[in-house]
């Protein structure tokens, strides 16, 4: 076979392996129960988690909404389901099929591209993702008139920064698969650990200039406060970080393509390494009963 | 009588038996303990900055971070109880527990005995960092009352996640996802990181099934007395409690025993990966 041949078929190889991924991720999210089951679910998680948020301001602000930080909060939590959606969906995939359905080996010895596996479970938990954060989104604009016009809103900045903020933190999911595969007793914690840390830092809920000056700055230095940002220009026209204002447009967007491009160097480099390491040590198809 | 003290020493023994691993697992691996505290006070952390943004008065940071203590318990309900069968049948423990002569409730009330005094710990480091990094002061108004009001949500709360187990037994993946669905949902209805008098009189009625609710309102109430926030008076929350607790150990007893029939009948006790 020539090189370009072999290169057409790892290409072929790839693509087969996303598409069957997606689906696959999309019946294990969505085949548990029937659809109406599936649908009461998908509404009620992600509005009860914006509902938290909505209390706790109308208790303080006497039922008033016109604050600009009311859709500061709301927009931000909405887009956040994200961040829980991929991180989760890439690196909890590994111990699903390692752990739980114990067929990862299998996976291994199958003429499968496992980067784009990966990639493709975290396609379909985003799928997941999309439907509660258009729930969500659309709760907000009907119930609390949410400043939202999706025809004037700037879409030239909002799809950018989507896709690029949806690609790096795919790349975020397959650094932490990559945790995953050598780590026995602490994976369960992984995801959870950095999306928390992340709803903390990169002002996910509330502005960065309320955090004291060291966590502003490690804030300020991750993607994610960026990708969020400038979805929230992008849809609401304004920024109600003072510490973010003085940032344009397109800075915001030069940040946040260079900080996934960083991202993803690494993660590709560390996920090579630790699937390396995890097949030095035979932990592919390690089961450690947690 | 010699039987009957036979049976009482298996039910104590199995009540040991099925909390030790809870309390022992604690410092067998202590990077869990890091996690599960620095987890729930993350989130906690959040919430507390939201009101700072907002510019809330100073009560409510103290009434967020013992939500956020309070949710360890609740996570605890329903990961390591609620789910518990559900664990136990995909690894295969779950079989080996049918066929011990024993008591099922004992097993169950080992897991909730577990959990409680190891959820303890972690609530309590919450709480007290919580407290620490946010310059949170409680002043409590009656230690007496605090205390009976702790101890019965405690108790009325492993009551109803006795109910969620053997009702989590006949499920497969369902369970899981059920569990997750129990999360945020009962984060707002139970008022975790607001007061619940907000929701209104009947919502708030509506969730005060859920004895978390009451149990946080109560201590709020002690710890805050000035902060006028109240649902109920701390005396009726306190007997709705108590009523709570013995009706869920109640209704856990009978569900087991209905539940696990049926998951027999159905075949549904070793089935795996489903």
């Amino acid at each position: 076979m020539t090189t370009q041949a072999l290169r057409k078929e790892t290409w072929r190889e790839s693509l087969r392996s996303l598409k069957v991924a997606i689906w696959l991720g999309w019946q294990i999210e969505s085949n548990w129960t029937d659809p109406f089951l599936f649908a009461a679910y998908s509404l009620i998680k992600p509005i009860a988690g914006a509902m938290i948020l909505v209390v706790m301001y109308l208790v303080v602000s006497g039922g008033q909404t016109n604050n600009p930080l009311f859709p500061y909060i709301y927009l931000g939590n909405a887009f956040y389901i994200y961040v829980g959606s991929v991180l989760m969906g890439i690196s909890y995939a590994v111990i699903d099929d390692r752990e739980h359905y114990g067929v990862l080996k299998y996976i291994y010895v199958s003429p499968i591209q496992v980067y784009f596996y990966l990639l493709g479970r975290g396609v379909a938990r985003t799928l997941t993702g999309t439907i509660a954060v258009i729930i969500t989104l659309a709760f907000g604009a009907l119930v609390f008139k949410l400043p939202i016009n999706l025809i004037t809103m700037d879409h030239a900045l909002f799809w950018p920064v989507f896709l690029i903020g949806l690609a790096g933190l795919a790349l975020i999911g397959i650094l932490l698969a990559g945790v995953t595969l050598i780590t026995a007793r602490h994976n369960y914690f992984m995801g959870e650990a950095v999306a928390g840390a992340l709803y903390l830092l990169c002002g996910a809920v509330f502005p960065l200039d309320v955090l004291p000056k060291f966590l502003q700055y490690i804030g300020l230095g991750l993607p994610m406060t960026y990708w969020l940002e400038g979805l929230r220009r992008a849809m609401l026209g304004t920024s109600a970080s003072p510490l973010l204002a003085p940032f344009s447009n397109e800075t915001i967007l030069l940040i946040l393509i260079s900080s996934t491009l960083f991202v993803g160097a690494i993660s590709l480099s560390f996920y090579r390494w630790c699937e390396r390491h995890a097949k030095e040590k035979g932990l592919i198809d390690m089961q450690t009963m947690y | 009588m010699k039987n009957f003290r036979r049976e009482l020493a298996v039910f104590v023994r199995t009540v040991i038996g099925r909390a030790y691993p809870r309390l022992i697992g604690l410092q067998r691996e202590r990077s869990w303990l890091f996690f599960e505290i620095f987890l729930p006070l993350l989130g906690t952390s959040a919430f507390v900055f939201i009101y700072r943004a907002l510019g809330a008065k100073p009560e409510f940071t103290g009434f967020v971070v013992l939500g956020g203590a309070m949710t360890a318990y609740w996570m605890n309900v329903l990961w390591s109880m609620a789910t518990q069968f559900y664990w136990e049948k995909e690894t295969g423990n779950l079989a080996l527990y049918l066929i011990a002569p024993t008591s099922r409730m004992a097993i169950l009330l080992g897991m909730a005995l577990g959990g409680m005094i190891s959820t303890t710990v972690r609530a309590l480091a919450v709480l007290v960092l919580g407290s620490l990094f946010f310059g949170v002061t409680f002043t409590v108004s009656d230690w007496g009352s605090l205390l009976l009001v702790f101890f019965l949500t405690l108790v009325a709360l492993y009551g109803l996640g006795m109910i969620f187990a053997s009702a989590f037994l006949l499920y497969g993946r369902e369970a899981w996802h059920m569990a997750n669905l129990l999360q945020e949902p009962v984060f707002l209805l139970s008022g975790f990181y607001f007061p619940i008098k907000s929701l209104g009189f009947w919502i708030s009625a509506g969730a005060s099934l859920i004895p978390i609710t009451l149990g946080l309102d109560a201590m709020r109430q002690l710890l805050y007395p000035q902060a006028g926030w109240g649902f109920l008076d701390v005396w009726v929350e306190t007997l709705i409690l108590a009523i709570l607790s013995v009706v869920f150990l109640v209704i856990a007893h009978r569900m087991l025993l209905w539940l696990e029939n049926v998951a027999r009948r159905e075949g549904r006790l070793t089935v795996r990966g489903q």
